[in-house]
């Protein structure tokens, strides 16, 4: 029986956190020596699509058409759904994105499954047993939760499994699903998208302020810094709530969870509840003026130091290598 | 007059440290204060904003057992009219999920909201259960909610931005941060609490499909590496020869 995926555009687009899943679920497809389905809804060009082969997928199923070109969350899972029977597929994955978030309940309803969602690592398959790894405690801790049902849902957390290319185009199919209207009450009247920079949940850098800055017109390095790095910026939550940075910023068990290779933590004291939301970053970078700050139990790197000194410096020493 | 349930979890707080007992099985609820789930908090209180002054109502359920009940008297105290709870161990999203769509199945409700995650197990998981249980519309993650009439609009969190949609009541909505300012119990609230009805119901029997067999810890850092306050080229450099991350 095929592995199916789900794999979600942006704009047309698919993001790195799509071939991330492409890879995991390849790698998943061959430990049960099957093939790799991806379903694709929305309108993106074949050459896109096909491009999904380069991961491992075989076969891509292509829903197009202006009704379904935006997200409704309905819509999706019964399509999904569809496909999956249609394909006999007992395994699916998906990214644990916004949306896929959204997806993955509703799926394991649909398919009468068991859904492993945030997971970080590969399934187990040992002694009849299917297990995944997956956060829990917002971060704080990791659960191994054994999948009982025949039919299982994953959703994996972007940026904890590697791209791998295994090369080879997949076959692009058309594939369509009578859909019910009922599907279509939630409505989309308008999506708003925030400047170009590089997004948070995509960020492989990230610099982040804490409340050490003392007020938002000091962001204005930290967007330098940032910047020069290819980085998304975040934020502590007392940041946000008083209005410093917008809520999308913020970062913690509240916030948002991140795990980029490389987090630069600048006048943020590390609450429990700010490092549950972060202490999965590879590599943890904290400057604070306090030595005592427990961030820098759980740093990799530390600068003791005055951010408004030691910021504009490692702005220069990257223009520096950057040169 | 609108009725809404708001389905409430009960979670370790927020500053828990998290360790777990018998061979990394169990959690270690030794000293654990719960709460309510933060977000549920934030559902609850966006809930009480919509009925008030309209005759409307909101109903709290947990699934949980008797331990949960002081969770459920802070509800009551912020503001909830009654509260439910289905006497079992929350065994996983699914089983939750499906002791409450069998609870609004026989108790129809004009909005059902949840929070956009519980902090213990997080996995968003409810909210579209429940919609798929009762074939309505579920949002996940709204950070915005307003009504008019029996229409809602709402505020979706996508990744870099969000999306605005209009949805029909009925419908089932987990919320995050920006859909109301918790709200405090007051001394009023806090009395009429112990007399606001609280109803025990038993649970319906379902076949699970997940299991936690373990828990695991980070692996702990090792000594962080402290570079002084002008080593600005020095970190840069680490962090491309050690790290190499950039
Ligand atoms: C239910 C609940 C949920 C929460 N969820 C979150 C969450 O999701 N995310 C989150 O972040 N927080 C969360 N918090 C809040 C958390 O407990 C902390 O209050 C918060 O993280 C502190 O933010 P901060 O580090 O920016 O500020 P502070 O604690 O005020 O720390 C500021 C730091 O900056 C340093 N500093 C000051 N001046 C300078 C300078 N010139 N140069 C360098 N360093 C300087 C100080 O030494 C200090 O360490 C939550 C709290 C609760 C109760
Ligand atoms: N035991 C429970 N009883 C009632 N509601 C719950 C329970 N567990 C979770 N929920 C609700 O579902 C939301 C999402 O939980 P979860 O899917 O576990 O992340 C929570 O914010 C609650 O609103």
């Amino acid at each position: 029986m095929p592995v199916l995926i789900y794999t979600e555009n942006t704009s047309g687009k698919f993001k790195k956190s799509i071939f991330e899943v492409v890879s995991y679920a390849r790698a998943i497809a061959d430990k049960n020596s099957t093939t790799l389905t991806a379903i694709s809804i929305g309108n993106v060009s074949n050459d896109e699509l096909a491009a999904l082969g380069k991961y491992g997928a075989n076969k891509v199923l292509n829903v197009a058409g202006d009704k379904l070109k935006n997200f409704v969350n309905q819509a999706y899972a019964s399509i999904i759904a569809e496909a999956a029977k249609k394909e006999g597929a007992d395994i699916v994955v998906l990214s644990n994105t916004f949306s896929g978030r959204g997806l993955a309940p509703r799926l394991g309803v649909k398919l009468e499954a068991g859904v492993a969602d945030g997971a970080v690592a590969l399934p187990k398959q040992d002694g009849g047993k299917f297990t995944v790894k997956k956060t829990a405690f917002s971060g704080k801790a990791f659960a191994v939760v054994e999948l009982t049902s025949a039919n299982k849902v994953i959703a994996l957390i972007p940026n904890s499994y590697k791209v791998v290319e295994t090369g080879g185009t997949a076959q692009v199919e058309d594939f369509s699903v009578e859909t019910k209207e009922s599907d279509f009450r939630a409505m989309l009247k308008e999506i708003v998208r925030s400047t170009d920079k590089v997004l948070l949940p995509d960020a492989e850098i990230v610099v982040s302020g804490g409340r050490g800055l003392k007020g938002p017109e000091n962001w204005g390095m930290i967007e330098e810094l940032a910047g020069l790095l290819g980085a998304a910026t975040a934020c502590s939550k007392p940041v946000s709530d008083a209005g410093w940075r917008p809520h999308s910023e913020h970062v913690g068990q509240t916030g948002i969870a991140i795990s980029p290779n490389l987090y630069i933590a600048i006048g943020i004291s590390g609450a429990i509840q700010h490092l549950a939301g972060v202490s999965s970053s590879k590599v943890i970078v904290v400057i604070n003026k306090d030595a005592e700050a427990p961030f820098f139990k759980v740093a990799d790197y530390g600068i003791v130091g005055d951010a408004f000194e030691v910021v504009p410096k490692l702005i220069a020493a990257v223009k520096e290598y950057k040169a | 007059m609108m009725k809404i349930l708001v389905c409430i979890s009960n979670v370790p707080d927020t500053t828990t440290k998290i360790t777990f007992t018998d061979n990394n099985t169990q959690f270690n609820t030794t000293g654990v204060q719960f709460i309510l789930n933060p977000y549920d908090e934030i559902a609850l209180s966006r809930a009480i904003e919509l009925t008030e002054g309209s005759g409307g109502s909101v109903t709290v359920i947990n699934v949980g057992e008797v331990n949960t009940e002081p969770t459920i008297r802070k509800a009551l105290a912020i503001g909830a009219t009654d509260a439910v709870r289905v006497n079992a161990k929350p065994h996983d999203a699914w089983f939750v999920a499906y002791q409450i769509a069998q609870y609004v199945k026989a108790n129809p409700f004009d909005l059902i909201l949840t929070g956009r995650e519980s902090i213990d197990y997080n996995g968003s998981k409810v909210a579209g259960m429940l919609g798929e249980l009762l074939d309505l519309p579920s949002v996940s993650i709204i950070k915005k909610l307003d009504l008019e009439g029996t229409q809602a609009t709402v505020e979706r969190e996508i990744e870099g931005g969000k999306e605005i949609l209009t949805i029909p009541l009925p419908f089932v909505a987990g919320t995050a941060e920006g859909v109301a300012e918790p709200k405090i119990p007051n001394m009023r609230g806090i009395m009429s609490a112990r007399t606001k009805p609280l109803t025990a119901v038993e649970p319906a029997e379902v076949k699970t499909s997940s299991e936690i067999i373990s828990y695991e810890t980070p692996a702990p850092r090792g000594q962080v590496k402290l570079i002084s306050a002008d080593g600005a080229a020095k970190l840069i450099e680490l962090l491309h020869t050690e790290a190499k991350i950039i």
